[in-house]
C-alpha cells in the first residue's frame, strides 16, 4: 500500500475539496509557492482566483475571509505560524464565530483556519512554538487537532465542508508521521467523534495531537504491567464526552497528555468534566506544559517545557498504583 | 449621477431622525436596555450613500449603525423590536443595537469593534467581483477607526486587488471624547493617498453632496476601478452613547454643539422640497414610527431556553449540563 504523509494528507484534502466545491478558495502568505507544502500544486491546479497569496496582513485577510464567506465563498486560510492566531483572535473569536448568533441565524461563516506546524518546531523560540488550541475551545470555536495522516485528511475535509468557522491545528510533531493506507479509503471524519488507537483496561490516556504517538509508545512500554487505552479526541470542541465516558467505564482511571499550558488548558477541562460526570476510581492526572510557559529557544529548554514520554509513563503508573504526587507536569 | 428625488433623500433622513428620537425615549423608559449610540446629525451620510446602492449591494456598519441599517432598507418596526430585544426583531433579539443585521436587504451587520467591519465589507466585495458580478460593498467607519491597523491593512489589500468597495469615513470630529486632531496624525485623506486610493472630502451634512460623491465611487467600483475613500465631515449632535446623559462627561462646549447643529441634514434637505411634500412625509413617518414603537413594545421576549439557538450554523450545542 502507498504511504501517505501527514502534510500530503492535508494537501490532498484541500485539493479534493477545491475540486468538489468551486466556492472553496485558499488565502495565505506564500501559499503560491507552498512554503509549508500544505498548498503544494494548488496554484497551478486551480489558478490565482482560488489560491491567493496575501500581503503580510493577517488581520485584514482574516477579516476578508469572513466577508467572502458572507458573500458565499468557503475560504481556507493557511497561517504559517500558530502565534499569528493571537493577532487574528479578534477576527475569528469576535467576528466570524459570533456572526451566526448575533444575526439571529441569518448567516453562516464557513471559514477554515489551518495551522500546519503548530506547537514546538525544534527551537523556533518564543513566538513560533505556541499551541493555542485551548483558547479556541474555550471560546467555543470548533477546534480540531488531527494526529494521523488519515485523520488529518478526514478532519480537514470536514472542517472545509462545515458551515461554521473551524480551526485545524496540525501539530509540527505529527507532520512527519506516515501511514500505510489505500488512498481511495480517505474519507471525511466527523467532528466530535474520538478514536481509540489502542484498547486497554487499566487506564485511559487522553492524548491530543502528536502526543497520541507518544502515548502509544508508552502504552507499548508498559504493556507487560499496565493495560493502557489510548483515546484521541481528534476534535477538542466539540469533544467526544460520551466516547471518553465509555472508555472510563472500562478503565476508571484517567491521564491526559496535552502540549499546552496547564492553567485553563484543555487538559484541565477534560479532568474536570471526568471528575464531575464520569466513573473514576483514582485521582486523574495531567501531563502538560508548565503553567504559563513560553517556550525558550535553547533546545534543552524547549524540550524541558514539553510533555515527555517519561512524564506520561510516571503519571500512568501513579494513576494505576495510587501513589500521590503533584509533580507530574 | 444617480437619479434620486430630493424628497426620497429627505424621507430617509427624517426616518432615521425620528427613529432615533423614539429609540432614545425607549432607552429612558427602560424598554431598550444597553442604550444606543445616536446617529443624530450624521443622517446625510447614510441617506446619501445608500440611495446609490442597489438592493443586492451590501454594507457593513458601525456601533453607530441605525442610520445605515434603515437607509439600506431594513424594516423600522423590526429594527426597533431588535433594539428592544424581542423575537420579532431583525436578529430575533440576539444582536441588539450594535449588531443589527438584515441580510435580506444587504446589511451584513453593524459591528461593535471599531474598524472591524471594514475588512468584512472588502472581503464580500472581493467575492462579488470574483463571481463576475458588478455588486459593490460599502464599509462605514468613523474617524476613530482610521487608527486601527486592520483598517489600513484593508486599504492596502483593497487597492492591490482592486476591490469594488467604497470606504466611507464618517468624520464627526470625535473618537468618543477625543478630538480627531488628538487621535489622527497626518490626515485621513492622506492615508488613502498612501495606498493610491482615490479619495474625496465630502460635506457629510448634505445628503445630495454625499449622494453625488458616492455615485462616482460606486460607478468606479462597478467598472472595475477598485476602492474609493470618502471622508464625510459631519457632526454628532447628541451623546456618544445614551449613557452619557447620566454621566455627562464634558469634552465639548454647549456653544460648539450649538454651532454644529446649525448644519442640520434634516433642514438642509427639507428646504429642498415643497413644504407640503415635507409635511406629508413627516405625517407618514409619524404613523410608521408610532407603529414601530408599538410593534417593539408588544413583541415577545425570547424564551431563555433558546439562549444558545443560532450559535452554530450547523446546530452544535454544548453538552447537557454545561450551562
Amino acid at each position: 500500500m502507498p504511504k501517505l504523509s501527514y502534510l500530503k494528507a492535508l494537501n490532498r484534502a484541500i485539493g479534493d475539496e477545491m475540486d468538489r466545491d468551486g466556492a472553496v478558495c485558499v488565502f495565505g502568505e506564500d501559499v503560491g509557492v507552498a512554503v509549508t507544502h500544505a498548498t503544494a500544486g494548488l496554484l497551478k491546479r486551480f489558478g490565482p482566483d482560488r489560491v491567493l497569496d496575501t500581503p503580510i496582513s493577517e488581520q485584514a485577510f482574516t477579516g476578508f475571509a469572513t466577508g467572502a464567506a458572507l458573500a458565499g465563498l468557503r475560504p481556507l486560510i493557511e497561517f504559517q505560524i500558530p502565534a499569528l492566531l493571537f493577532l487574528v483572535f479578534e477576527q475569528i473569536a469576535n467576528q466570524a464565530h459570533k456572526f451566526s448568533l448575533m444575526t439571529g441565524g441569518q448567516t453562516r461563516v464557513p471559514v477554515t483556519y489551518l495551522l500546519p506546524g503548530s506547537g514546538s518546531r525544534e527551537s523556533w523560540a518564543g513566538q513560533h512554538s505556541d499551541h493555542p488550541y485551548s483558547l479556541f475551545a474555550h471560546v467555543g470555536v470548533k477546534t480540531v487537532v488531527p494526529a494521523t495522516p488519515s485523520d488529518a485528511y478526514g478532519l480537514l475535509a470536514t472542517a472545509i465542508r462545515d458551515d461554521d468557522p473551524v480551526v485545524v491545528f496540525a501539530p509540527s510533531g505529527a507532520l512527519g508521521v506516515r501511514e500505510d493506507l489505500d488512498f481511495d479509503r480517505l474519507v471525511p471524519v466527523p467532528l466530535g467523534v474520538g478514536r481509540i488507537h489502542r484498547s486497554g483496561s487499566d487506564v485511559t490516556v487522553v492524548a491530543v495531537g502528536h502526543l497520541v504517538h507518544d502515548a502509544l509508545a508508552v502504552a507499548e512500554e508498559l504493556a507487560g504491567s499496565v493495560s493502557v487505552e489510548v483515546f484521541d479526541p481528534r476534535s477538542l470542541f466539540p469533544f467526544d464526552w460520551s466516547g471518553l465516558a465509555a472508555s472510563l467505564e472500562r478503565t476508571g482511571r484517567l491521564v491526559v497528555v496535552d502540549d499546552s499550558n496547564r492553567s485553563c488548558g484543555i487538559g484541565a477541562e477534560i479532568v474536570a468534566t471526568a471528575a464531575e460526570e464520569m466513573r473514576l476510581i483514582a485521582p486523574p492526572r495531567r501531563v502538560t506544559r508548565p503553567d504559563g510557559a513560553v517556550l525558550p529557544f535553547a533546545r534543552a529548554l524547549d524540550l524541558a517545557c514539553q510533555p515527555t514520554r517519561a512524564q506520561l509513563r510516571t503519571a500512568v503508573e501513579q494513576a494505576v498504583n495510587g501513589h500521590p504526587s503533584r509533580s507530574a507536569e | 449621477m444617480a437619479d434620486v428625488p430630493s424628497a426620497a433623500l429627505y424621507r430617509t433622513v427624517a426616518l432615521i431622525r425620528g427613529f432615533e428620537q423614539r429609540a432614545i425615549e425607549l432607552v429612558r423608559s427602560g424598554v431598550v436596555l444597553g442604550g444606543i449610540h445616536p446617529y443624530t446629525g450624521q443622517e446625510a451620510i447614510a441617506a446619501g450613500t445608500c440611495a446609490v446602492l442597489r438592493p443586492e449591494d451590501v454594507i457593513t456598519s458601525t456601533h453607530r449603525g441605525h442610520g445605515h441599517v434603515l437607509a439600506k432598507g431594513a424594516d423600522p418596526a423590526r429594527m426597533m423590536a431588535e433594539l428592544a430585544g424581542r423575537t420579532t426583531g431583525l436578529n430575533q433579539g440576539r444582536g441588539g443595537s450594535m449588531h443589527a443585521a438584515d441580510f435580506g436587504v444587504g446589511v451584513l451587520g453593524a459591528n461593535a469593534i471599531v474598524g472591524a467591519g471594514v475588512p468584512i465589507a472588502a472581503g464580500a466585495a472581493w467575492a462579488f467581483r470574483r463571481a463576475g458580478s458588478d455588486r459593490v460593498a460599502v464599509g462605514y467607519f468613523g474617524d476613530g477607526a482610521v487608527s486601527q491597523g486592520v483598517v489600513l491593512e484593508t486599504f492596502n489589500l483593497a487597492a492591490l486587488w482592486r476591490v469594488p468597495v467604497v470606504l466611507v469615513c464618517e468624520n464627526n470630529g470625535f473618537a468618543t471624547s477625543m478630538r480627531t486632531a488628538d487621535t489622527v496624525a497626518g490626515s485621513i485623506l492622506g492615508r488613502a493617498a498612501a495606498f493610491g486610493i482615490p479619495a474625496r472630502a465630502v460635506d457629510g451634512t448634505d445628503p445630495e453632496a454625499v449622494l453625488d460623491a458616492t455615485a462616482e465611487a460606486v460607478a468606479r467600483a462597478r467598472a472595475g476601478g477598485g476602492p474609493t475613500l470618502l471622508e464625510c465631515t459631519t457632526y454628532r449632535f447628541d451623546a456618544h452613547h445614551t449613557w452619557e446623559h447620566t454621566a455627562r462627561p464634558r469634552y465639548r462646549t454647549d456653544a460648539e454643539v450649538a454651532a454644529g447643529r446649525t448644519r442640520d441634514p434634516l433642514e438642509i434637505q427639507g428646504a429642498r422640497i415643497p413644504a407640503a411634500a415635507r409635511a406629508a412625509i413627516d405625517a407618514e413617518l409619524g404613523s410608521l414610527l408610532d407603529h414601530a414603537v408599538r410593534y417593539a413594545r408588544t413583541g415577545p421576549h425570547p424564551d431563555p431556553a433558546t439562549a444558545l439557538d443560532h450559535l452554530y450554523a450547523t446546530g452544535l450545542r454544548g453538552r447537557a449540563g454545561a450551562r
